[in-house]
């Protein structure tokens, strides 16, 4: 399907939103426009396009736990969740954290459903005591650089990070957990981790860290990114360092805006997650923070298990849970904003965090390249357990009944999901 | 009642059936043959990830008494050191026929999980941090026992609430009784947030202890110092301990408990273990009827509990 015409949708972008069809060609969109023709259609009715949505924190797994997720996997469930650009956490293994692993992990990018954006290790290993090679990774296209599954410690190196970094025009993104605090511990610390008997990191554990890089920000005038904030406390200290100009930008999960700590109840490590899922006013202080702007982006921190590793006891299972297919539903009925507003959470802006607006995000107009997914709104459907196309099924949301689907993917003008169906 | 995982999970009568319950056993404990045919071709499975053999041999000695088959798991023998997952364990033993496990686990909340995963009875012997139901139906029957009921009286929990399971279930089961609970440690070894919890908090023993109708001690575990929790158990025993001048300050009647093992000049000064309102022992020894109550109630039924209900003296304590 070389050239085709998305037809009798409605076109939202960061521009505004119109009723258009979309023809596009070689992988570019040629015309956008009432009443377009062409021999071949892609109904869109009762459809918005929009830009593909980016993913800022997605585990990919690959290379080292292809058990959990490979490339191929989880970029089609990034297709099916309507993303045409995922950006790949470094804590593989290998960790990604030189050039080799960098060009391993672009090449299988290569045949994915989606475009794979690679990110670095700020220190070898992620073990916080020696600078990554950034130069090097920077130089194949590497722009964000996270030691991602833990923060960086040690505040004179974190200092010098972000003072390098800077010089390469590359962004860092912290893990924000300050591990004095936070180590030995698996759930939120308050009253459900002292009801439960599980040991517990209070939302201190990532406001500190917050707070030291915002000052390190400050020191240094070197561009951050925080990831998956989900505290009240960092949403406000972010919001006050934003306005007062500093160069931050701040991510959300979907987790953090639908779930409290009182599902670890059920003792069913799905549930477990870094950082924790927090209280009722955390959840209430994120989502106004995606409302108001001060956290910029949504991003799914999709992070496959084995169900066999999620079987261990609570306090001993892997972190993290699956996102890629379900942000965007839980976007449309959790937060009850403009679909505008959800498109600029999952697009434009972590499109531009990501330094990859050029592609991806960008306004749907003529010469750009199709990176598009098409979207129902009103559509309702059950999140159903098996983890969809991911390797894994470490799935929170079972059951859950949501709004918004995905029809269809386009990703560099392939028609990558058709109908709700991956197409390879 | 499927399982016994957490006295919450339990109502105020149900807590108070299994102590009715209870003094049947304990009759047939004080017969020559103390044993009876309730669970004759029943098979309990004790499952001990964690090494207790106090409260293992307390459980495999009850359910012997019912007349059940026993079988015991233990880590240090077993296929998980291999690598063997819970879960495969307990699909492979459920393989066998069994009716109930009893379950003990470092990791709070596996014996949840285990529900999940098998058709058998499961009983809770202690996981992590979290809840030891048996023990405080033990503890509430042997308060019972002297007071007659539980209703009003004044229980200081005292140490490391923090990391007890023991005193997690302790509060459920003597408030739910009706008893009053105050929890009397340091800020360090108190869990993060008591919201929701029916209970009073002091920092001073020597405050509470004139007007307690029990006393009690939490095991304090060595590791605690090198956490930082407390500075050292001099300063500990100094603040927390029950020493023989504070043991004295107790009133008549009131009770000393501890949920063993003793850590004795700690926790509890061996003076104090010696009084004659001390009753350590009787709470090991009504362990073994609590526990066939336990299985009774879980895997018998009432058409068997006449058979030996018939046969002996009656529970005329």
């Amino acid at each position: 399907m070389d050239e085709y015409v998305i037809k009798g949708g409605r076109v939202i972008d960061e521009t505004g939103e119109r009723f258009a069809d979309v023809a596009v060609r070689d992988g570019v969109v040629v015309a956008v426009g009432p009443e377009l023709h062409g021999s071949r259609t892609l109904d869109a009715s009762g459809c918005v396009v929009a830009p593909g949505l980016v993913d800022l924190h997605t585990h990919l797994r690959q290379p080292g736990k292809e058990e959990a997720e490979t490339v191929e996997t989880g970029s089609r469930a990034a297709a099916l969740g309507g993303y045409t650009a995922v950006l790949a956490m470094p804590n593989t293994t290998p960790t990604i954290d030189g050039a080799a692993v960098v060009r391993e992990v672009q090449e299988l990018g290569r045949g994915a459903l989606c475009d794979v954006e690679v990110s670095g290790a700020i220190t070898v290993g992620r073990a916080g005591e020696a600078l990554a090679p950034m130069a090097e990774m920077a130089e194949l296209g590497v722009r964000i650089f996270t030691d991602d599954g833990t923060g960086v410690q040690d505040t004179r190196l974190m200092r010098r990070a972000l003072e390098y970094a800077s010089g390469l025009g590359v962004t860092l993104a912290q893990h924000c957990e300050d591990s004095a605090l936070s180590e030995g511990t698996c759930m939120h610390e308050g009253e459900w981790s002292s009801r439960l008997g599980l040991p517990g990191q209070p939302a201190e554990a990532e406001e500190l860290m917050v707070m030291r890089d915002i000052a390190l920000v400050r020191l240094t005038g070197a561009r951050m990114h925080f990831l998956h904030l989900s505290t009240a406390g960092s949403v406000a200290m972010v919001a006050a360092a934003k306005s007062s100009g500093l160069p931050i930008t701040a991510e959300a999960a979907p987790h953090h805006f639908t779930l409290t700590d009182a599902c670890c109840a059920s003792y069913d490590a799905t549930f477990k997650v870094h950082p924790p899922l927090r209280t009722e006013a955390d959840v209430a202080a994120v989502r106004a923070g995606l409302a108001d702007g001060s956290i910029d982006a949504i991003a799914t921190d999709h992070a496959p298990h084995p169900a066999h590793e999620k079987e261990r006891p609570f306090d001993q299972a892997p972190p993290g849970m699956l996102g890629l297919e379900y942000a965007l539903a839980l976007a449309i009925t959790e937060l009850g904003l403009d679909l505008a507003q959800v498109l600029a959470l999952l697009s434009w802006r972590p499109a531009r965090i990501a330094g990859i607006a050029d592609r991806h995000g960008g306004p749907v107009g003529e010469g750009r390249p199709a990176n598009l997914c098409v979207i129902d709104p009103d559509a309702t459907w059950t999140i159903e357990a098996g983890g969809g196309a991911s390797r894994s099924s470490n799935v929170p949301y079972v059951g859950r009944q949501v709004r918004g689907r995905v029809r269809h993917t386009i990703r560099s003008g392939e028609v990558v999901v058709l109908d709700g169906e991956a197409q390879r | 009642m499927r399982h016994l995982l957490s006295i919450d999970e339990l109502e105020r009568g149900e807590v108070e059936e299994l102590l009715d319950l209870t003094d049947h056993f304990v009759e047939v404990n004080r017969r020559s043959i103390p044993k009876v045919p309730a669970l004759r071709g029943k098979t309990v499975v004790s499952l001990f990830f964690e090494d207790s053999t106090r409260t293992r041999l307390s459980f495999e000695t009850a359910a012997r008494r019912l007349s059940a088959d026993t079988m015991t798991f233990s880590v240090g023998t077993s296929s998980v050191k291999k690598g063997e997952s819970v879960r495969d364990t307990v699909e492979t033993l459920s393989a066998f026929g069994v009716d109930a496990f009893v379950v003990r686990h470092r990791s709070s909340g596996v014996p949840w999980q285990i529900r999940s995963w098998t058709d058998a009875a499961v009983v809770n012997g202690g996981d992590g941090w979290h809840q030891h139901p048996t023990q405080a139906l033990i503890d509430s029957y042997t308060i019972r026992s002297h007071f007659g009921s539980l209703e009003g009286r004044h229980v200081a929990i005292v140490g490391d609430v923090k990391h007890s399971r023991v005193a997690r279930s302790d509060v459920a089961a003597f408030t739910k009784l009706g008893a009053t609970v105050t929890l009397v440690a340091p800020p360090t070894l108190l869990p993060p947030s008591l919201a929701g919890w029916p209970v009073q908090v002091s920092h001073d023993l020597d405050a509470v202890l004139g007007d307690l109708d029990v006393c009690y001690l939490l095991r304090m575990q060595q590791e605690r110092m090198t956490e930082a929790l407390v500075p050292s158990l001099r300063e500990y025993t100094a603040s927390y301990g029950l020493t023989a001048r504070r043991a004295d300050r107790l009133g008549e009647d009131a009770l000393i408990m501890h949920p063993g093992p003793m850590n004795r000049g700690v926790e509890i000064a061996p003076e104090a273990t010696d009084r004659p309102n001390a009753v350590i022992t009787e709470q090991v020894a009504n362990g073994v009827s609590v526990r066939m109550a336990v299985l009774f109630r879980l895997l018998g039924s009432g058409s068997q509990l006449a058979v030996f209900d018939d046969s002996g003296a009656g529970p005329d304590t």
